[in-house]
């Protein structure tokens, strides 16, 4: 692996010279052997591989696919999208989510838009640039196969929406419009006015839906997966089914299949505050990861720089706001630490601090996620941050349309972004056409994810995962309107194709109710319901939630450092074993509880919170979203190590002593090879 | 602000329910209805009574898992969601009555928790346009003229709430079915289904115990996203020409 | 599924036997009313042209169609007609009031209706109420005919008058014509809804104009007959 050097990193870097190995985790994790992607036929040049496996993966002949079972954990776009294309072709799936109904997972949140190599507008899109945004949009820390998979397959994503009836935006011509999104050269985003992600997952889910009248897919909703099955027979483990709790009766049931699939999403919800839905969680990807399924670079997570502020110690959420704004909004804050309480209007000019144009006079305002979410934390932490203080800190920029409202009239303003305008006046009761908005960072989704092959299969052979839920495609960092290109590219065409292969050895043999694998399993899960139903300790759920949120958004947010990683590990131990001691959780578990389904949840968060930070704290590195302290060029910005780091960290459980102590987690190292792409380095100045 | 609150409390869809008083203070007019809620939920688990369940998930307004009926209106005073309903929207010293969505086919879970899979079944009757994965043309193959695009899509936003039914006198859920008939026979893509899909989703709307529209108006109010009254006029144009076809 | 949800898939479901098939037998009986009562109307202000025509208008009903359809042939399809039409309205309207109520059997404890008509939500107990004035109506007016000043019964026009110079009678019409009228505004333009024909904001609002034109036209056209009387403009 070589670094490719770039005219930006050619000064000496304040810190690390490129190839000093430091090892800020030692003693944290151990080494464990390298793992590779044997699936993705590398021999083949890149725009081949697809086309090589969907023909080299075995097939089930139709009468055989109706002996073979699947589970499917998690109704979003790629849990939706795969559950209904598995039912079409005829196998047996049991799908499972949280929510009343599968059409409520989070991908309906979703705004922007999707994503395709369509090249509609004739404007040299093409597959293969769509690949290198993003790669490059990943800072060359995605598996390449994988991304030009993305990319191949998001031509049919389109195809198939709009066949389903997915109602996208259109012009006079009856054609479908297209937008520029995330910076890129070309338009190739489509969108279904700023709620894309709804109009995707309810084409799926209806599709899902006539599944099940169908007769090929059963759906359980108001079910949490609490734990996997993993059978080992003598010919190595096998994933064979779950453990679920139906929260409204509280009864434990297994169910087996023949394969299991996890479309979970992310894990934002570690930081308390996200813009992730409440109920988001990383549960059964962590019961899965503590079965032996790798968690694939955990510290990537992605930053949004425009999100509406913290207004208490109640709030609940983070609601995003397009990063459209920052196309005619200008970002300040006040240059002196005094102004911060005036009104923002009485500040004159020369006291205000336009800090993106100031630090990157050819980008402005428009610099790259990170970088705007970055400053506004160092603004915030210099105690120019505006609007209410929230234990202590007034966590808040200024978007201000002024100059904007001055120049294009407020009529454009009001149709470009009335709608958010709108909602930023619901919630905060503000006008945004008189006074600047206030915007401030916040967690919006996780590369990371468990390990997965090229065919979306884990280490564990039979649990396959899927969308965000895996760490495969996006790298360190996620283009703009790619989220739902992945989720509905794993769901739709390619764990179909891939999870044949594996199901050509079925049916396995029928797993029994005294099996010791399942036996085990319902028994971790009563024994943990038991305990936080008879701790009757002081603290509620939500309390120890916030915490940990606020130690992970504080040390393992958008500015990492060794020191305060370090820090943030032994804080996260001891309010972990303060949690086991202490929490509160009432009422009963043959009923519906949920503080009892948070305390799980939160649980797990602990526990993933504490390997993210190791993570973090061995990429001793600054790419994508995440910036190390120790990893900077001479003017302060973000230094990658290709030659050190060009690898996925795929961690594999440390296991468990007694009094809930966790083992040290073993790290396996995937080397990133780019054939078809060099690596750069970015910037931005 | 101070509050009275009152809430539906029942342990379980066989128990019986009523309503329990609560007196909420420092309540801030920037909290949203569901985040009061939740600090009630703290104050009560401190104090040893369970806490009020509750359903929320996405809580901007799109996921339609919040449900309450607040004063007697279906997501409270505003035209939105109950996640996006403010407490500015209320006065210091209010009663609040917080009840469940009530309507025979929605039937409560817990508190204010009640079951929606009736809307999921509508769906599975017909709700969808037929067609498996890899089986679709190129997107461009049939143009769709913008203005029906535009019509599909404003009847599409709708997020399942089941407002409608809580507001509706007669507890009819011809909204909801409406706007999915609508959406999808909008489309050129949705016509080879359309007599089959509005006889089926209907059938199974009544099948499930809705009552039927008589036209009152109060579900178009009440729905977080708007949807006409016109959706209603379709589904029942579109009912016509099933049985003009014979279905 | 949840423990609760019980309820499987219909098949097979045919569009005759949906709710909507009901709410169309009210919508075209409900226009045949409407058509009835128009004509009706128009019918009773002949009392404004003296009892002459009153009276020769009510005996050309029965003549009316011949010699197509025997004495009275026109008039007895005129009621055949009428009453499918009620027994359709009235059939369709309990069995869809008793959906209703199965479909809400807890109620809320507080419940506002913000966003409806009056007119709307008191189309059962209004329709009730019609119901038993119509049959009141036809006591006095058709068979056996009552004359509540006690005395003839046998000239229809001396029959309005004697009616309508009792103050409570004309009452109790007035009321019923607000009841009527009230039905109507909601009534027609319910029809239209039901019948597929306001599905833009524009047709909805023509629709609900519509539906206040007639009711004002029929209910005020019906009242002005028993005023006048009351009044002693028209007389014997």
């Amino acid at each position: 692996m070589t670094d490719m050097p770039d005219t930006t990193t050619t000064g000496n870097p304040s810190h690390d010279a490129p190839g000093d190995v430091v090892d800020d985790a030692a003693g944290y994790y151990r080494e464990g052997d390298p793992i590779a992607d044997t699936k993705s036929p590398d021999d083949q040049p890149v725009e081949r591989r697809w086309s090589e496996r969907k023909f080299s993966a075995r097939m089930a002949n139709p009468a055989k696919r109706r002996t073979l079972s699947v589970i499917v954990v998690g109704t979003g776009l790629a849990g939706a999208s795969a559950a209904a294309t598995l039912g079409e072709a005829g196998y047996q799936v049991k799908t499972f989510c949280y929510q009343d109904s599968p059409r409520r997972a989070h991908s309906i949140a979703a705004q922007g838009g999707i994503n395709a190599a369509k090249n509609y507008k004739g404007d040299g899109d093409s597959v293969y640039r769509l690949f290198y945004d993003t790669v490059k949009g990943g800072d060359y820390r995605s598996r390449e196969s994988n991304s030009y998979r993305l990319a191949e397959v998001s031509v049919n994503i389109i195809d198939q929406a709009v066949a389903q009836g997915v109602p996208f935006a259109r012009e006079y011509g009856g054609l479908l419009d297209n937008r520029s999104f995330g910076g890129v050269q070309v338009s190739r985003t489509f969108y279904a006015r700023g709620q894309t992600g709804q109009q995707l997952l309810i084409g799926a889910y209806q599709a899902l839906e006539r599944q099940v009248a169908a007769g090929t897919v059963e759906t359980f909703t108001r079910h949490e997966m609490l734990e996997l099955v993993v059978v080992d027979d003598g010919s190595g483990p096998r994933t064979r089914g779950i453990i679920t709790r139906d929260l409204v009766t509280g009864a434990i049931d297994t169910h087996i299949a023949d394969a299991v699939v996890l479309a979970t999403g992310g894990y934002g919800n570690v930081y308390y505050l996200s813009t992730n839905a409440m109920g988001s969680n990383v549960t059964a990807s962590w019961r899965a990861h503590r079965k032996g399924a790798f968690f694939g670079n955990p510290c990537y997570t992605q930053i949004h720089p425009t999100c509406i502020p913290v207004s208490g110690t109640h709030q609940s959420k983070l609601t995003l706001m397009s990063e459209s704004l920052r196309n005619d909004g200008r970002i300040w804050v006040p240059k002196d630490p005094a102004d911060v309480t005036r009104d923002p209007r009485d500040i004159a000019e020369e006291d205000r601090d336009y800090y993106l144009e100031r630090i990157y006079p050819s980008f402005g305002n428009l610099v790259p996620r990170d970088i705007a979410s970055r400053q506004a934390k160092n603004m915030c932490d210099e105690g120019r941050g505006v609007g209410p203080e929230v234990e202590g800190v007034r966590r808040g920029v200024y978007l201000d349309f002024a100059d904007a409202i001055a120049r294009l009239g407020r009529p454009a303003i009001e149709a470009k972004y009335g709608n958010l305008f709108d909602m930023y006046t619901r919630i905060t009761a503000e006008d945004p056409y008189q006074t600047p908005m206030r915007v401030y960072p916040a967690i919006h989704y996780t590369m990371g994810g468990l390990w997965v092959d090229y065919d979306l299969q884990s280490n564990l052979p039979g649990l396959f995962v899927a969308g965000e839920a895996n760490f495969s495609d996006q790298g360190a960092n996620r283009l703009g309107a790619s989220a739902l290109m992945q989720g509905l590219a794993d769901g739709y065409f390619v764990l179909p194709n891939t999870i044949r292969d594996y199901l050509a050895d079925g049916p396995f043999d029928t797993v029994p109710d005294d099996h010791p694998a399942v036996v085990e399993a319902r028994a971790s899960v009563q024994e943990r319901i038991d305990h936080f139903l008879t701790v009757n300790g002081t603290r509620s759920v939500d309390s120890y939630h916030r915490e940990l949120g606020n130690i992970m958004w504080e040390y393992c947010g958008m500015e990492r450092s060794a020191e305060g990683l370090r820090k943030a590990i032994d804080l996260i131990r001891s309010l972990r074993d303060d949690f086991w001691r202490n929490v509160k959780v009432l009422g009963d578990s043959e009923s519906l509880n949920q503080s009892l389904e948070k305390a799980g949840r939160v649980a797990d968060f602990f526990e993933l919170g504490e390997l993210m930070c190791i993570d973090a704290l061995h990429r001793r590195e600054s790419c994508g979203g995440h910036f190390r302290a120790e990893s900077q060029t001479e003017d302060g910005e973000a230094l990658r190590h290709d030659d050190t780091f060009a690898f996925v960290s795929a961690w594999e459980f440390g296991g468990e002593s007694g009094a809930r102590e966790l083992g040290t987690p073993v790290l396996h190292k995937e080397d990133l090879v780019y054939t078809a792409i060099e690596m750069k380095q970015r910037s931005y100045k | 602000m101070t509050l009275t609150l009152k809430i539906w409390r029942q342990a379980d869809a066989a128990a019986e329910g009523r309503l329990h008083t609560y007196q909420l203070d420092e309540v801030s007019p920037d909290m949203s209805f569901l985040e009061m809620l939740d600090v009630l939920n703290e104050q009560l688990n401190a104090a040893g009574e369970e806490p009020v369940a509750f359903d929320s998930d996405c809580r901007e307004g799109i996921c339609g898992m919040c449900s309450l009926m607040i004063n007697g209106e279906a997501h409270g005073p505003e035209v939105t969601t109950t996640c996006q309903l403010h407490m500015r929207s209320f006065a210091d010293g209010d009663t609040i009555t917080i009840e469940p969505w009530r309507a025979a086919p929605f039937p409560v879970l817990k508190d204010l928790v009640v079951d929606r899979s009736a809307f999921d079944r509508i769906i599975q009757s017909g709700g969808y346009i037929s067609v498996n994965t890899g089986a679709a043309p190129d997107a461009h193959a049939i143009p769709v003229p913008k203005q029906n695009a535009d019509r599909a899509f404003d009847m599409a936003t709708c997020i399942g709430c089941g407002a409608c039914v809580a507001a509706c006198p007669n507890g009819s859920a011809s909204l909801f079915v409406g706007a999915k008939v609508t959406h999808l026979g909008e489309l050129p893509q949705g016509q080879a289904e359309r007599d089959h899909r509005v006889v089926n989703m209907v059938a199974q709307h009544d099948h499930e115990g809705f009552g039927g529209c008589t036209n009152i108006g109060e579900c178009a109010a009440a729905c977080p996203k708007e949807i006409p009254l016109d959706v209603i006029s379709q589904l029942n144009r579109d009912l016509r020409a099933a049985m003009r076809h014979g279905h | 599924m949840t423990s609760v949800a019980t309820t499987d898939l219909v098949r097979g479901g045919r569009s005759t036997r949906t709710t909507i098939a009901l709410k169309l037998t009210m919508a075209v009986s409900g226009l045949v009313f409407v058509l009835w009562v128009l004509a009706h109307m128009y019918g009773n202000l002949k009392a404004f042209a003296g009892h002459d025509a009153f009276d020769e208008y009510a005996g050309h009903l029965r003549t009316m169609g011949q010699p197509i359809f025997p004495h009275a042939g026109a008039l007895w399809i005129i009621r055949a007609i009428l009453v499918v039409a009620i027994v359709a309205h009235v059939t369709s309207a309990v069995i869809l009031w008793r959906r209703a109520e199965g479909a809400r059997t807890t109620r809320y404890q507080v419940k506002k209706n913000k966003h409806s008509s009056l007119s709307s939500r008191t189309m059962r107990w209004g329709g009730l109420a019609l119901l038993l004035f119509i049959a009141w109506h036809l006591i006095n007016f058709s068979a056996p005919r009552v004359n509540v000043t006690g005395g003839s019964t046998a000239d229809p026009y001396d029959l309005v008058v004697d009616s309508f110079s009792t103050w409570w009678l004309t009452l109790v019409y007035l009321v019923a014509m607000l009841a009527l009228g009230m039905h109507i505004r909601h009534g027609f333009w319910s029809a239209c809804q039901t019948l597929g024909w306001t599905s833009t904001t524009r047709a909805r609002h023509r629709a609900k104009s519509a539906g206040i034109f007639l009711a004002v036209l029929i209910a005020g056209g019906f009242s002005l007959v028993p005023i006048f009387v009351l009044a002693g403009v028209i007389t014997k």
